[in-house]
């Protein structure tokens, strides 16, 4: 039997001498290095990937169109030569104009409204879901219904329906992917905000009558951000996807547009003879929903061992 | 107490149809301007116009247009196709069951390989093979159909190997399931759409029982391994897992539209892009109901499912 | 021999005990140990940190030895051990623990065993009972299945019938009906006690010779709590097992254990009989823990467990200079002068809360019926329930938190509205309100500043220096010091966290204090601990308190006054001494009757 333990081993953590001159136990220089959301992702390797990735694309998109026609000699629309040929670095498209220029210029819109369709449905969700679950009754089995009614159609579906009737423009691209991304978000902001209102410190900050917006914003947002993160770059990669393959089916940016999904459709029956055409985009988005997805994943994994630590 | 929860299941379902309903045929409100003009173009006719009015009832309040195509919709009459002339239900029906054979044959394989490889990986946490399966679903899972598709074109179609057919070429009055080859490539697109998330779902769920009480309380009364993981752990993932399924057949029903186009294949979503692009609305929101009763179905049997495999749901939860 | 030993007993080992002739038979005749831990070390595979620090433990056959710790002092995976399991991130790095099962001739180190030949040891030579029922019984098997399941598993008898017999005639033994319908119960509907029995029954189900029970009474309530150590008592001697009790209750060690071995981090610092340890503990931490154990006749002093801590110190640090070993105890254990209720700062007068006619109902379930109760100036109340007994409610009532009451509660002779956003803005200053767990209290998104400070902006009359002044004066008055005024919740203890929670409390200076369990989730001697300060800021203060607790054993540490709370209904109500000594109801008779003792 061993009585060897360590003078302090008894006390009680919780306890300081109030007679002691000062706080007895140095209390700020014990977190060193604060192990935050962001951290805690980018301490993964799978992350950084994730970011060397999209930051690779993203530079292509919005640096690509200022090149032109410097660096390759053509602009997006003008014509190089005769359909297919072997002309330039990637030779040219389904109409003699040059891949690499079209491809260089074709990356901005399809980032763009990406971006855009998801941060609206991510307003959007948020909104919904937080106000679900704050408030409860009648408006969360309104708010949650309508959002089953919104998900039985599937997103690409309820997009052609959206294009049939108004017609394939970028404001409705955007639009209907955020509202078909909407609804999935505001079921995941409505389960953390419902997990983080059971906790006591919501119940404290009723208690003190703190203001119900205040409540939202500064008591339960900041405890959601982790799931809010993982959707939100989750989203993106989907937002890219279905953008990207509204383009392909010819639905998305319009003739004779600069588009990485249009030049697949416009250059995919010349596959085996001209293969860049179709190459180059393709190897593009599948880079760049590779890259968000990683990104996605990790934030994921961070927020799951960030729940671990905490309780 | 059982009947009474999936009654309750059933009633909600069909107030979603309804809904759904009202949203479909409330898209058609939206339509720009006179809709028969917006459909046949500037240079239509006066009375190719009044026609059409007259066809789609154009003159009638919206209300009564709703009731007549929701009726229609219950005795099989999906209206008429504007581009065509057709009966939509007789241009759909066809093309329907190509799209079937495709999702079925998906479905198939990729239920039955996800929730194999989520438990497997689950099985070998940590280890090489989890890594693996983790890693690659990871990839798959953020790639679009139509890259995939391309991908698998361009490698066994014909860049690398030109062994499997690019395009889909039934000839008139053929079936195009009378050429398997044909078909290899458009199911095996959307399989490797699917059984990532399957896989990753399923992973999830299995760790998520594996770290349970009852497992290492089962553990630690000798239960062979085996009968741990089938006797144990499975039975608690078939609910999220019947979830999970029934999602994914449904954004199969999205990626199908993607496949078909891709592959020329004659089905379902093929001829939702012809009507898209010929604006063709009737085709258009029959195709979409279609597919939003599928997806309520299947889920409805997810959620029966869920319910059947949970004691507490199933015997109400009484003490 | 009273063990039933199953009659076609032979040297293939099935799980069923021998006759005659085994490895335990052996050592049983010899007078030796069945279960022996040496040296045991267990590390963490990363980093190879140890949590277990060479624990050496015995056992004989009917032995029941308590191993005692607080949170973290690695008692659990000690007995995990035993069953040669070690949970993820664990891993045996050294010693060992040897079983001499009934039913072969060789012992078994269950630190050297392969998988298969430990599965087959498990469930049947040496069997687990753990902590949760609820969550360790499996909710998708009928609860006869799961008994059967460890018969069928260890080839036990002949036949399928023989199985059944058995599972019948373990669920008798602990106290359960064996009938058919019971057997095809499921989990769910089974009340916790009745869900441990199944767990009971489970281990014993095979005659076991080894047993480790881990916490198997926590989350129970009092009366549920002394039948199932009752029951577990007689059929550990009954069976003549080997039992290791795993808990962090002395009390509980006191009414059941032989031996006790208390660990502290890892390492074993004392064993003995039960008895020796409790009266005339050696170690230093033994000292401690004991000082910080409630007891209902209020003699061992735990409002004042600071200042006695440091006695014990003082005086080891004296018995190191003069090298005796043994001078602290007396001054540990306190003198056997039972202490009244902390002085109070005002006489109690005035009723400052009274709750008249009280009642709320969820649908149909009434949880509080017409609830009368005066809390008076200067003055601090128990107020005693068990689990679902409606205490929470009823307390969030008073302080505002729930809405949805009849009746009236009025605060200085003004009726308080039902919502704190309804009432005025000092009568949620007066009154405030402290949960039950610190885990949740707190945001942990935000520093303890501004946790603190929400209660000052909301009463909107400081500037923000002032609010930090205070801020700082509360953190003090919690004795945390003011310089955890920019850490966060995730850097705290539990017992820091619960003083930090106290002192958002106190930031407004409040009258009336109202404790939910503060001190249910924490360690006993932070329990302690934190029942010093709040005897210390009432003193300071002149706080009346309304302290919700399921364990009787405070009354005597922190109330005047007991309150009892039976399913909604207060059925006693009166002076701390009336009460304890002469209750009116059975019920509190029954509770008190049931309370395990040192």
């Amino acid at each position: 039997m061993t009585h060897a333990t360590t003078p302090d081993s008894a006390v009680d953590p919780t306890t300081v001498d109030p007679s002691g001159a000062g706080p007895a136990r140095s209390a700020p220089d014990r977190p060193a290095r604060r192990s935050t959301l962001v951290t805690r992702t980018w301490a993964q390797r799978q992350a950084k990937v994730g970011v060397v990735l999209t930051a690779l694309i993203v530079l292509i998109a919005v640096i690509g169109p200022l090149l032109l026609p410097w660096a390759t000699g053509y602009t997006a629309t003008g014509f190089a030569d005769r359909p297919f040929q072997d002309t330039g670095l990637f030779g040219t498209d389904n109409l003699g104009r040059d891949v690499l220029s079209r491809f260089l210029a074709g990356g901005t819109s399809l980032l763009l409204y990406s971006v855009l369709a998801t941060a609206l449905g991510l307003f959007l969700g948020m909104l919904f879901g937080m106000v679900a679950a704050y408030i409860g009754g009648w408006l969360d089995a309104l708010i949650m219904r309508s959002n089953d009614v919104l998900l039985a159609i599937p997103q690409l579906v309820f997009a052609l329906l959206a294009i049939t009737v108004l017609g394939p423009q970028p404001w409705v691209l955007v639009a209907v992917i955020a509202i078909t991304h909407a609804p999935r978000i505001a079921r995941v902001t409505r389960a953390a905000t419902l997990d983080v209102i059971g906790e006591d410190y919501i119940r404290a900050a009723e208690m003190y009558a703190v203001p119900r917006r205040r409540i939202l914003f500064r008591e339960v947002l900041p405890n959601i951000t982790g799931p809010l993160a993982v959707e939100a770059g989750l989203r993106l990669t989907y937002s890219i996807g279905a953008i990207a393959s509204l383009s392909f089916l010819g639905l998305g940016m319009q003739p004779p547009a600069a588009d990485w999904g249009l030049m697949i459709n416009e250059n995919r029956i010349a596959l085996s003879l001209q293969p860049w055409g179709v190459m180059l985009p393709v190897l593009a988005i599948a880079v760049l929903t590779i890259g968000t997805n990683l990104i996605a994943d990790s934030i994921a994994r961070a927020s799951a061992s960030a729940n671990v630590g905490e309780k | 107490m059982i009947v009474q929860l999936i009654i309750r299941r059933l009633a909600i379902s069909l107030v979603i149809l309804l809904a759904i309903s009202v949203l479909v045929f409330g898209a058609t409100l939206l339509l720009p301007g006179d809709p028969a003009l917006a459909i046949l173009g500037q240079q239509a006719t006066p009375e190719r116009i009044q026609a059409l009015h007259e066809q789609m009832h154009l003159d009638d309040p919206a209300w009564s247009r709703y009731l007549s195509w929701l009726g229609g919709l219950f005795t099989g009459d999906l209206g008429t196709s504007v581009a065509s002339g057709q009966p939509v239900a007789e241009l759909v029906g066809e093309r329907a069951r190509a799209s079937v054979v495709l999702m079925i044959a998906a479905a198939l394989i990729s239920v039955p390989a996800g929730i194999a490889l989520g438990i497997w990986s689950a099985l070998r946490r940590g280890r090489t093979v989890d890594s693996a399966i983790t890693g690659i679903s990871l990839v798959l899972a953020a790639l679009p159909e139509f890259v995939i598709g391309i991908a698998l074109v361009a490698l066994f179609a014909t860049t690398v190997f030109s062994i499997l057919p690019a395009v889909t070429m039934a000839p008139p009055g053929t079936q195009p399931w009378d050429f398997p080859a044909q078909l290899i490539l458009p199911i095996a697109v959307l399989v490797l759409v699917v059984t990532p998330y399957i896989a990753r779902m399923m992973r999830a769920t299995m760790l998520e029982v594996l770290d349970s009480g009852y497992v290492e309380m089962a553990r630690l009364k000798g239960v062979p391994e085996r009968r741990v993981i089938l006797r144990h752990a499975l039975p608690h993932a078939i609910g999220p897992v019947a979830q999970v399924v029934a999602i994914q057949l449904a954004w199969m029903a999205g990626g199908v539209v993607v496949v078909e186009y891709l592959f020329r294949y004659p089905g379902l979503g093929q001829a939702l892009i012809d009507a898209v692009n010929y604006r063709d609305v009737q085709v258009v929101q029959a195709v979409t109901m279609i597919v939003a009763v599928i997806y309520i179905v299947v889920n409805l049997l997810a959620d029966i499912v869920g319910i059947l495999a949970n004691p507490k749901l199933r015997t109400g939860g009484d003490r | 021999m009273s063990r039933a030993r199953s009659a076609e007993a032979t040297l293939t080992p099935t799980g069923a005990p021998m006759v005659d002739g085994s490895a335990w038979h052996e050592q049983v005749a010899a007078g030796g140990d069945v279960l022996e831990i040496e040296d045991l070390r267990i590390a963490t595979t990363a980093g190879g940190r140890e949590v277990v620090r060479g624990v050496d433990l015995h056992l004989r056959q009917g032995e029941l030895l308590a191993l005692v710790g607080e949170s973290g002092s690695g008692k659990t995976t000690v007995g995990l051990a035993t069953l040669g399991h070690f949970r993820s991130g664990l891993t045996h790095a050294g010693g060992s623990v040897t079983i001499h099962p009934s039913n072969t001739t060789a012992p078994a180190l269950m630190t050297a065993l392969g998988e298969e030949s430990l599965r087959r040891l498990r469930g049947s030579r040496v069997s687990y009972i753990p902590q949760d029922p609820a969550l360790s019984l499996n909710p998708a098997m009928r609860v006869g299945e799961q008994i059967g399941e460890v018969l069928e598993i260890h080839e036990f008898g002949s036949s399928e019938a023989e199985r059944i017999e058995r599972v019948r005639s373990v669920l008798r033994e602990v106290g359960l009906p064996d009938d058919d319908a019971y057997r095809r119960r499921w989990p769910h509907q089974l009340s916790g006690g009745q869900q441990q029995r199944i767990g009971i029954a489970m281990a014993f189900a095979m005659y076991p010779d080894v047993l480790v029970l881990d916490e198997p009474t926590t989350g129970l309530d009092v009366s549920t709590q002394a039948v199932v150590l009752e029951t577990i008592r007689e059929m550990t001697v009954t069976n003549r097992v080997a039992a290791l009790y795993i808990t962090h209750d002395l009390a509980v060690v006191a009414e059941i254990a032989d031996r006790v071995a208390v660990m502290l981090q890892g390492e074993l610092v004392e064993e003995g009989p039960t008895d020796e340890v409790l009266r005339a503990p050696r170690h230093r931490y033994t000292r401690t823990l004991l000082a910080a154990v409630p007891d209902l006749a209020g003699r061992n002093r735990i409002g004042e467990f600071e200042a006695r801590r440091r006695a014990v110190e003082a005086a080891e640090a004296d018995a190191a200079r003069t090298s005796d070993p043994d001078s602290g105890p007396a001054a540990a254990r306190g003198e056997d002068r039972p202490v009244a209720a902390p002085a109070p700062a005002a006489a109690p007068g005035d009723p400052l809360i009274a709750v008249r006619d009280v009642s709320l109902s969820y649908g149909e379930k009434q949880v509080l019926s017409s609830v009368d109760l005066t809390l008076r100036a200067g003055e601090c109340t128990l107020l005693l329930g068990e689990s679902g007994s409606g205490k929470t409610t009823l307390s969030r009532s008073i302080a505002g938190l729930l809405d949805h009451w009849s009746g009236s509660i009025s605060y200085q002779g003004t009726e308080l509205a039902p919502s704190t956003r309804r009432r005025s803005l000092a009568q949620r200053q007066d009154i405030q309100y402290v949960f039950q767990s610190p885990f949740s209290s707190l945001n942990p998104r935000r520093t303890l500043g501004q946790s603190l400070a929400v209660p000052l902006e909301m009463s909107g009359d400081l500037s923000a220096a002032e609010r930090t002044q205070r801020v700082r004066e509360a953190l003090d008055a919690v004795r945390l010091g003011r310089a955890f005024i920019d850490r966060r919740p995730g850097d705290l203890s539990g017992g820091e966290r619960q003083r930090a929670a106290i002192a958002r409390a106190l930031v407004n200076m409040p009258r009336v204090l109202i404790c939910d369990e503060i001190t249910s989730a924490l360690d006993v001697s932070v329990q302690a601990s934190i029942i010093d300060l709040l005897t210390r800021l009432r003193e300071e203060r002149g706080l009346s308190m309304l302290f919700v607790t399921h364990n009787i054993a405070l009354a005597r540490h922190v109330a005047e006054r007991v309150a009892v709370l039976d399913h909604g209904v207060i059925v006693d109500d009166g002076p701390t001494d009336q009460v304890l000594t002469a209750p009116s109801n059975t019920y509190t008779e029954e509770l008190l009757a049931n309370i395990p003792s040192l």
